[in-house]
């Protein structure tokens, strides 16, 4: 065998250069093989989130989308669904940057009428066991926004704010032990709703 | 060192986490339930088997002044290959797990055993040194998440066992330090000699 190779600088450089050159290809090609798969499964995620918030549609709402603006300087992403050509419903990929481990994102369906038909939850770094149970298959914290009725008139008490948890004086049943998140959860309803408005104006 | 015992010495007589005491840091955080437990502790046996595999065949090409980084842009390049393939092909995987596989990097197991095995064996001993070390982790890493999430949400691997909201400390941070000590202290209970 091979003696151990020698602590020169020369030696030194040119063996660090050749596992980082080898490293950077392995991951280039990676990279590569694995962007279609990656961009495929995050719309496939996508296009179930929106089946799943609104009713039955027969269009492709990811080739309608379009986007509202929402304060601070953001702008929400609007997937309308309609059926032989009549709106059934919107999908608002909504957000909010107050969640426990950063940015949420959800998908919020609403009917025609204003009623949020359901949500679901794409992007979330919470607590696991705690904040994550804002996700619908570890708990019934969403199911409290399936066919929720917002009221159409702010309530002056709430600060203008329509969406909140109980401890905030809303009508939202907060997550025990993850208030945070429910309060975040909350948030990003009320910017999807606030978008929703514009649509109708 | 026969190799059987290469194997077998990463699940108990050197078990990384409740012997060692190394990687603490993906331990204490992912081991909220049994199922996280086990996905970090599989993702990181693939990475620790490839990195002992490539740090033993190379080890006498890398001068020994720049092993160190040399080891870490191995294990790096794997550990971003693997989050890579996991949102390819596993994405609900990767929705569970995402936020903790970069952690593998710096879980000092895998450094470790590239730097005080396989840059002192041959590559078929150091594949099954990766292996046994990396499944006693996924092990370890599994009975403390089972254990935190009986106690802490009333279920295992997801499947409820008794209702209610659990003593929610054991899902949280403290809970992870609580039972890590009550783990060690058993088993070096079991394994005293005399």
């Amino acid at each position: 065998m091979a003696k151990q190779r020698e602590s020169t600088f020369v030696n030194m450089v040119v063996v660090l250069f050749i596992v980082s050159a080898i490293a950077a290809t392995a991951l280039a090609f990676v990279y590569k093989a694995t962007k279609e798969p990656i961009a495929k499964s995050k719309l496939e995620k996508k296009k179930k989130a929106i089946k799943n918030v609104v009713n039955d549609f027969d269009n492709n709402p990811i080739e309608e989308m379009f986007k509202i603006p929402v304060e601070g300087g953001d702008s929400v992403e609007c997937y309308p669904a309609k059926k032989d050509g009549k709106i059934v419903g919107y999908a608002i990929k909504t957000f909010s940057k107050k969640g426990f481990g950063g940015l949420i994102t959800l998908m919020i369906g609403f009917d025609p009428d204003g009623h949020i038909h359901k949500t679901a939850v794409l992007e979330q770094h919470e607590t696991p066991g705690l904040g994550d149970k804002m996700q619908r298959n570890k708990s019934t914290f969403s199911n409290q926004f399936d066919n929720m009725d917002v009221p159409d008139i702010p309530d002056k008490d709430h600060d203008g704010i329509i969406i909140e948890v109980t401890k905030d004086n809303g009508t939202v049943d907060a997550i025990t032990a993850a208030t945070i998140s429910s309060r975040a959860f909350c948030d990003a309803a009320e910017r999807a709703y606030n978008a929703f408005k514009k649509i109708k104006k | 060192m026969s190799k059987f015992k290469i194997f077998t010495k990463g699940f108990f007589a050197e078990n990384a986490v409740f012997v060692m005491l190394l990687g603490l840091c993906p331990t204490l955080g992912t081991t909220t339930s049994a199922i996280n437990g086990l996905g970090m502790g599989l993702a990181t046996t693939f990475v620790l088997v490839m990195s002992n595999a490539v740090v033993s065949l190379v080890k006498r090409q890398i001068p020994d002044q720049v092993r160190i980084p040399s080891f870490i842009v191995i294990i790096a390049s794997f550990v971003t290959i693997v989050e890579l393939l996991m949102q390819a092909y596993v994405p609900e995987l990767y929705d569970v797990l995402g936020i903790f596989i970069p952690l593998i990097v710096v879980n000092c197991i895998i450094l470790g055993r590239a730097e005080a095995f396989a840059s002192k064996n041959n590559v078929f001993d150091s594949i099954l040194d990766g292996l046994g070390m990396g499944l006693g982790f996924a092990m370890a890493l599994t009975i403390l998440g089972s254990v935190r999430e009986i106690l802490g949400s009333g279920s295992i691997f997801n499947i409820t066992i008794y209702k209610g909201d659990g003593a929610l400390v054991f899902v949280l941070a403290p809970g992870a330090f609580i039972v890590l000590g009550y783990l060690i202290a058993l088993i070096n209970r079991l394994t005293k000699k005399a």
